[in-house]
């Protein structure tokens, strides 16, 4: 099924069509709008909150995020098509329980990483064929490999969890750059994110993933390839959930079917906080950032100032309605007003 | 990585399956989902059949009771997910109503331990519609997608329940005996809950099929805009849906405070996608326009009926979940394979017609 | 820019294969070929039996998962003994019983300098590392219910002997279906370290001559969800119709099988023990379904979790086997092998006794 709006879309903003000067307009859109809410929050808890702005926080903040960052990435690509990927947290619960199954079985773990995330790209084109192959709706695609990538990871580790991973490794999954609070981990990500930001913000690759969330039909007549685009970024997006199975393996040394089990929904909630639409076609790298780090130092800084963890859920959604309303409501109001103020001399 | 076969360019461009409707062709369309329905029934069948020529004891009366017991919570989920994804909508906040409404129908007992039975289902039902209510105000007003709102209010709904739960959980003794009995107890060999499940389907099946605003539902969701331009109120009809939506989400929570006895906070965490899962393995697309709630029911009954079959098989139960996985896939395959042959069958016809 | 030609798929694979191929020449990491051990726990100083428990100490709860009742009341007894000796109690922890969230909960707890943290671990690999760093920063670790790898914590506080448990249930069951038949075993989640190590020793103590008539057919995981446990009780009296006895070590399990056994056929008919907490069992245990089950008292676990971990602070102990402290009301305990501190035997509630306790 070709994918149009799930709902009647609001009146389509005329920058759109202006991916050109994206840096222009990027001013003035909602993500700039979570980068500036995100200083605030880090200024204000700095300043309030007793061991939120020393080293060690900064480093157990970022390590924390790395997961969902890395998989937010290529993530925001596909939603920008106007697909989506549900199996994120699956494919990397599959990819750890895999890990821990081939340490056992003795191969080097050089070895073990490479196929791993192999593994998750191959789970990636299964999504993939479904989805450009099949013409199948990617939402219902991967909430069927949500299931089973989930089921196979308890299929392949069952209920054992392996540990026994070499120190070396999962010391160096914590490491920092100078011993600062910033992970290495971190760093492969911020470079992922350069590399994901230039194929979407720069390349003429890029402006065509937008072309095809805004209409997947026109973009096919103006020469893109949509299936294949979109092939690969599934493929993609499962080969990076590989990797932060790898990450979440060593940095908490247990590969477990279990691994960020119902992380799908966070991630998806941290793109659209970032302001990338659901329907596609609009959203930038910089706000999906913004929008991780918001979610985890907003978690963070609530935990220091012992707030119990319920109160997360109700931040967490509130701020995911709020993305999505308070754009609309004040789109609205405005027009609202112009269409009065025109009215008014008449 | 050898998957990547070459794909065809302009694939995704295919035609949607949604004809201008003359009378003949919507009867070959309907016939062609009852055949859809007859499918996930015959699936059904077959899985009975192999797990009780293994374990002949799977079809005894006692059996079948629980079964079905099983499936009636999910089954009226499903009612309320079709009602919404017809429309082109989805609520993922499904499973944080029914724990909200779980627990709040304990603490109504706890606090007002001489209510009617009735009332309590009626106060659940009332507040899941409410919580239906907030989601269709802000997706039909505020026009925003029903992925993120639903999304954003499964975290609040689940939340408020948190703390207001603060670790606290209701036991059977804490609420009446006839409340309890009713979660459980027959009529003519038949568990009432499946009764009332399937007078939910039922109601909910009619509405949609013979009743003017249960239809245009349908054309809400194949064609917003155009269902918009002919007159139908969509954002009156989407409010709704997610009402009703949310109404069947409080009446299975008050029915699940029924038959489980024992509420906590953490009460259907993570139920939303097994909802929408029944009702894609039902048959109702995923971006609205078709489907039918009995497809849906029999969905829910069918992936009911995996879990308690291998369980029965005796087979790894770490298989259950690849299964069920894999069970959507083909669900999903399958009707995209129908929705080839009816446009292609409609194709046939109007250039005969022609 | 489109990757459709063969020549860019085939050049992807090709560096993939070789990036492997190189990787292996390399002759790289392989199990077995380092000790992967940790980081060493020193347990620094020496301990003076005579200090006096220090006041004003931090003490934080961190259970597997906030909004248990069982762990809200093993918490009750840590606040009440750290109100006996004048510290400050907090309970923090995740609202999903997950390993990665009890990781940033022991980082945050780091970060506020708390001095003792008094966790049950929900991996026990997988919180080990956080809980290192932890000491390294001055905290004393006292896990209790489940253990995390003896290297990453000071003491573990076990709810009873794992062999102690193991035996009152075989004990119970053989009796409730007089020495002869089927049972089963109803678990938690697979992954439960404790409920794993009990069933174990639940089999070897099967072994035994006196039990050679009994036979364990299976082990069930309800994954303590309650719905899912009552349908596991529905999947194994339908597998196994001629099943004599069922055994669930765990509350969550416990209730959901008596809950089915009592409204189902084979109410008193299948013999049903294991561990749960009176005020869930009550019901059950005065209709019959359930004769008599066991638990030790959780308030006392986190009661005694407190004041080892205030010994600890205090420099009473260092975990060392053989010290001993005085835990207030429940009186003196020894530190036994491993660093582990046993609370006592379990307590076996029955319709004569159920009433006398609330929790």
């Amino acid at each position: 099924m070709a994918h149009d709006s799930l709902y009647a879309q609001p009146e389509a903003p005329a920058e759109r069509a202006e991916a050109h000067a994206w840096w222009r307009t990027a001013l003035t859109r909602w993500d700039t709008v979570i980068v500036v809410v995100l200083a605030a929050v880090v200024v204000v808890a700095s300043l309030s909150i007793d061991g939120f702005a020393s080293t060690g926080n900064a480093q157990f903040l970022l390590l924390d995020v790395v997961p969902i960052a890395l998989i937010a990435l290529p993530l925001t690509l596909i939603i920008i098509t106007g697909e989506i990927d549900l199996s994120v947290a699956s494919t990397l619960g599959l990819c750890s329980a895999v890990m821990g199954q081939l340490w056992l079985t003795g191969l080097p773990l050089e070895v073990i990483v490479v196929l791993v995330v192999l593994l998750g790209g191959l789970l990636g084109a299964v999504n993939g064929v479904f989805v450009t192959r099949f013409g199948l709706p990617a939402l219902a695609v991967t909430i069927g490999t949500l299931a089973a990538y989930r089921g196979l990871a308890y299929v392949v580790l069952g209920d054992r969890a392996v540990a026994d991973f070499p120190y070396d490794w999962t010391a160096a999954s914590l490491s920092t750059v100078a011993g600062g609070s910033l992970p290495w981990a971190m760093v492969m990500v911020l470079l992922l994110a350069c590399a994901f930001g230039v194929v979407l913000h720069v390349t003429p690759f890029g402006r065509k993933l937008y072309a095809m969330g805004n209409n997947a039909e026109a973009a096919s007549f103006a020469g893109v390839s949509v299936a294949t685009a979109k092939f690969w970024l599934f493929v993609t997006s499962g080969a990076v959930s590989g990797l932060a199975g790898v990450f979440w393996t060593l940095r908490f040394a247990s590969a477990r079917a279990d691994n960020a089990f119902a992380l799908e929904l966070a991630v998806v909630a941290a793109v659209l906080l970032g302001g990338v639409s659901i329907f596609g076609g609009r959203g930038a790298l910089l706000g999906v950032l913004a929008g991780v780090l918001l979610l985890g130092t907003v978690r963070n800084a609530l935990q220091l100032a012992d707030v119990s963890s319920e109160a997360l859920y109700v931040v967490t959604g509130s701020l995911l309605v709020a993305s999505v309303v308070v754009p609309n409501v004040v789109g609205m109001a405005r027009s609202w007003l112009r269409r009065r103020r025109r009215a008014a001399p008449a | 990585m050898k998957t990547g076969a070459p794909v065809a360019e302009g694939q995704q461009a295919t035609p949607t399956a949604e004809p201008a409707k003359t009378n003949g062709r919507t009867r070959f369309v309907q016939r062609l989902w009852v055949v859809r329905e007859i499918g996930i029934a015959a699936a059904l069948g077959l899985l009975v059949l192999v797990t009780a020529i293994d374990s002949p004891g799977f079809l005894s009366a006692p059996s079948i009771r629980d079964v079905l017991l099983g499936a009636s919570i999910l089954v009226i989920l499903a009612v309320g997910q079709t009602v919404v994804i017809v429309s082109r909508n989805i609520d993922l906040s499904v499973g944080s109503v029914l724990g909200l409404v779980a627990f709040a129908t304990g603490k109504l007992f706890l606090a007002a331990p001489g209510t009617p039975i009735v009332l309590a289902i009626l106060a659940g039902i009332g507040l899941g519609a409410v919580c239906g209510a907030i989601n269709g105000a802000l997706v039909a007003t505020a026009r925003v997608p029903a992925l993120v709102i639903t999304l954003g209010m499964l975290y609040v709904y689940r939340g408020v329940d948190h703390l207001w739960a603060k670790g606290q959980q209701i036991n059977a003794a804490d609420m009446p005996a006839g409340f309890l009995s009713m979660g459980t107890s027959t009529l003519l060999g038949v568990p009432v809950l499946a009764f009332i499940a399937l007078a939910v389907v039922l109601v909910a099946g009619m509405y949609l099929h013979s009743y003017r605003s249960g239809r245009e539902l349908y054309a809400i969701g194949s064609e917003p805009n155009a269902a918009r331009l002919s007159g139908i109120p969509v954002g009156r009809r989407v409010f709704g849906a997610f009402v009703v939506c949310g109404g069947m989400a409080g009446l299975a929570g008050a029915l699940y405070a029924a038959r489980f006895g024992t509420i906590d906070a953490t009460v259907g965490t993570g139920l939303e996608l097994e909802v929408v899962a029944a009702a894609v393995v039902g048959g109702v697309a995923i971006f609205g326009g078709s489907g039918s709630v009995y497809g849906a029911a029999l969905g829910a009954l069918l992936l009911t009926t995996i879990g308690t079959s291998l369980a029965v098989l005796r087979i790894d139960p770490f298989w259950q979940q690849a299964v069920v996985g894999g069970l959507i896939l083909a669900a999903i395959g399958l009707d995209r394979l129908l929705a080839l042959r009816v446009a292609n069958r409609l194709k046939g016809r109007s250039s005969h017609g022609a | 820019m489109s990757l459709r030609s063969r020549g860019v798929r085939i050049g992807v694979i090709a560096t993939a294969v070789t990036a492997v191929l190189l990787a292996a020449g390399c002759g790289g990491t392989t199990r077995g070929s380092e000790n992967g051990g940790g980081e060493p726990a020193a347990s620094t100083g020496t301990a003076n039996p005579d200090a006096p428990l220090k006041e004003g100490l931090s003490v934080a709860f961190l259970p597997k998962q906030i909004n248990n009742p069982y762990f809200t009341v093993a918490g009750g007894g840590g606040e009440d003994a750290v109100a006996e000796f004048n510290g400050e109690y907090k309970e923090v922890g995740p609202s999903e019983a997950s390993a990665s969230s009890q990781v940033s909960y022991i980082n945050t707890l780091t970060q506020q300098q708390t001095d003792v943290i008094a966790t049950s671990a929900n991996d026990p690999n997988a919180i080990c590392g956080a809980l290192n760093t932890a000491r390294q920063s001055g905290a004393k670790v006292v896990t209790f219910d489940s253990d995390t790898n003896p290297e990453c914590r000071d003491v573990f506080i076990s709810q009873a002997t794992a062999e102690g448990i193991a035996h009152v249930q075989v004990e119970m069951i053989a009796e409730q279906i007089g020495g002869k038949g089927k049972i089963a075993v109803l678990s938690a989640t697979p992954n439960a370290t404790n409920q794993n190590e009990w069933i174990e020793l639940m089999k070897e103590e099967l072994e035994k001559q006196e039990y050679s008539d009994i036979d364990l057919v299976t082990v069930a995981y309800g994954d303590d969800d309650d719905q899912k446990s009552f349908q596991e009780t529905q999947g194994l009296l339908r597998s196994y119709p001629d099943l004599k006895g069922i055994v669930s070590p765990t509350t969550v399990g416990l209730a959901a099988a008596a809950r089915y056994l009592s409204g189902s056929q084979y109410q008193g008919k299948v013999a049903l023990t294991g561990l749960g907490t009176p005020n869930q069992m009550r019901q059950f245990v005065k209709d019959g379904t359930v004769e008599k089950f066991a638990l030790w008292k959780p308030s006392d676990l986190g009661y005694l979790a407190a004041y080892a971990g205030a010994a600890l602070a205090s420099g009473q102990i260092t975990g060392e086997q053989g010290q001993t402290f005085e835990a207030g009301k429940l009186g003196e305990y020894t530190i036994g092998e491993n660093g582990v501190i046993v609370l006592g035997p379990p307590t076996v509630f029955e319709k004569s006794n159920i009433d006398e306790f609330d929790f």
